[in-house]
């Protein structure tokens, strides 16, 4: 297998994984959950560290790799904080154990 | 050596991900899946920081600091009503990321072949969702106005637009030393991005927040194809294939397809609904709503995009409390798509404090509303309209509906008669047991709970 029928193996694998994964959120999260998705995202940070952080870099892609770090580090940073300052917020009534 | 750590690092941060969405099944489990989540990214990052191929630090450490700058204000000082933008600010900063990552890769290897294709997908989907987000957090904010915004010809503008930037980026995938085009490519993929915002309203944002979620993950999963990166691949696909089954849930919850959503334009269609004569409505005081509110045994609570408008979620919780202590069961309807995001109005509940397992799921109550005494519509409006049911040619005939109209008695908190977002009368105001409570939410439910104190402290 070349590494490009691996990638797509990979990508098939994990987007049924994510299927099944997301039906079981209760709508309830939803909104945390589009939240923490933004969060993951955020993992396009790798590709701009390393397109920033390379050797040979061109101004040029120094430039539009310093702006994805950004980017991504205010989804990174943002996306976790918010969907943790949510979840707090959801409570059972006082008193009742779970 | 530590090329051999990386890939773990990797593997470890992508196992991470998907026991962070695991988690989120409950919210009993869901903040340990942030914490799982946040040591996954930790992994990835660090793991990249140690590849060899990374030598230069200091712009990326003088990015990171300015994005946590950005990131920790948003995520403190925002409030809870926000969220909606705040989510179409996200995809727009995530998907500028992977597009902008994609046109430096462009300029530095011109690749070719597949990771052409890849390249040209993930900049194409990372420029046009940056400018759609945009859009609609402009939208969301009220900066634009929410109206969908439609002229003749607009779909064959819109797919004449696409279709190009289509073709361009297959002639760049078969020809990638046509540099020229490149920019080309991405001034068509910014513009149709604007272009496909353009006549969304409101109603239809829970929906395109949640497509615009699902392309700006599939264009991170390109990015992975373009530079052979699994992690990108299995997160990219995790947050595509939310926002797809999000959208597809929202679709759903509305009985409309995909393409009625991005190219029907609700809203305007319907402006040629029937003129409606003027009927009589009941209306009644807040004492009136207090008194029968007081003898009621079972209420239902159906918050709309009113609510949140209005910010009555607190008052509404004040009055869940009296209510609650006087024995009488109050329970919130969440319709699927109320609100301006999935999961809107169960956010701003929990916001004020109403316990999570009062909050329920359309399904679930239907079919105790012939036995719910009260049915209390704060700020919601289609999503409660019998003619989604009973009128075949309504333009929301299908949607499934929260069935109030079969409660005893129905109460609406509106400002006016004006019809709700979609342009239809809603025959629900003009029943016999209905009655209308006019005014400003928030303050309504205030001067019910007010009463609600009075008649305590007299009997």
């Amino acid at each position: 297998m070349n590494k490009y029928e691996i990638a797509v193996w990979v990508f098939m694998l994990a987007a049924f994984l994510g299927f099944e994964l997301i039906r079981r959120v209760s709508p309830l999260l939803h909104t945390p959950l589009m939240s923490l998705t933004n969060a993951i995202s955020a993992i396009a940070v790798v590709g701009a560290i390393l397109i920033t952080g390379a050797k040979d870099a061109s101004p040029l892609s120094k430039v539009l790799g310093f702006i994805a770090v950004v980017a991504s580090t205010v989804n990174l940073v943002s996306g976790y904080l918010i969907t943790d300052r949510m979840l707090k917020m959801f409570k059972k009534r006082a008193g009742e154990k779970k | 050596m530590i090329e051999t750590v990386f890939p773990i690092l990797y593997i470890l941060a992508a196992a991470g991900f998907i026991l962070a969405i695991k988690w989120m099944n409950s919210p009993a489990t869901a903040r340990r899946g942030v914490v799982v989540g946040e040591l996954g990214m930790l992994l990835a990052v660090v793991g990249t920081l140690l590849r060899y191929e990374v030598v230069h630090y200091e712009w990326i450490l003088i990015a990171f600091f300015i994005g946590s700058a950005i990131g920790v204000p948003i995520a403190y000082i925002m409030p809870m009503t926000a969220v909606p933008q705040r989510t179409a600010f996200s995809h727009a900063c995530g998907a500028l990321a992977a597009a902008l990552i994609g046109t430096a890769e462009y300029y530095r290897h011109t690749p070719h072949g597949f990771v052409m294709a890849a390249l040209a997908l993930e900049t194409l989907l990372g420029f046009l969702t940056c400018t759609a987000s945009l859009m609609a957090f402009g939208k969301l904010q009220e900066i634009l106005p929410g109206r969908p915004f439609t002229y003749p010809g607009q779909n064959f503008v819109n797919l004449g637009v696409f279709g190009l930037a289509v073709a361009i980026g297959t002639t760049l995938v078969f020809s990638p030393e046509k540099t020229w085009l490149f920019p080309i490519f991405i001034v068509l993929s910014l513009v149709f991005g604007v272009l496909l915002i353009v006549p969304i309203g409101g109603a239809d944002m829970p929906t395109v927040i949640a497509l615009l979620n699902s392309y700006a993950g599939l264009s991170a999963s390109a990015m992975g194809f373009a530079l052979d990166n699994k992690l990108l691949i299995v997160a990219g696909a995790l947050d595509g294939s939310s926002g797809f089954i999000l959208s597809v849930i929202m679709c759903r919850a509305m009985n409309r397809s995909f393409t009625n959503v991005l190219f029907g334009a609700f809203g305007t269609i319907h402006s040629s609904v029937k003129e409606t004569t003027e009927r009589p409505v009941r209306s009644a005081s807040a004492e009136e709503a207090a008194e029968i509110l007081d003898a009621a045994r079972s209420v239902v609570i159906i918050p709309g995009y009113g609510m949140a408008v209005a910010q009555a979620q607190h008052k509404l919780r004040e009055m869940y409390d009296v209510l609650t202590r006087r024995g009488v069961d109050v329970r919130f309807a969440i319709h699927p798509v109320a609100g301006r995001m999935p999961g809107h109005m169960n956010v701003l509940l929990a916001e004020a404090d109403v316990p999570y397992d009062r909050l329920v799921e359309m399904d679930e109550i239907n079919g105790d509303f012939p036995r719910t005494d009260v049915a209390l519509v704060i700020g919601a409006n289609d999503v409660v309209n019998p003619a989604a049911q009973t009128d075949k040619t309504s333009p929301i005939a299908g949607m499934p509906i929260l069935r109030a109209h079969e409660a005893q008695t129905v109460m609406v908190i509106k400002r006016g008669m004006s019809p709700g977002f979609a342009g239809i009368s809603n025959d629900l105001y003009y029943m016999e047991k209905t009655l209308m409570l006019f005014g400003d939410a928030k303050s309504f439910v205030a001067s019910i709970v007010k009463e609600l104190g009075a008649t305590a402290a007299a009997g």
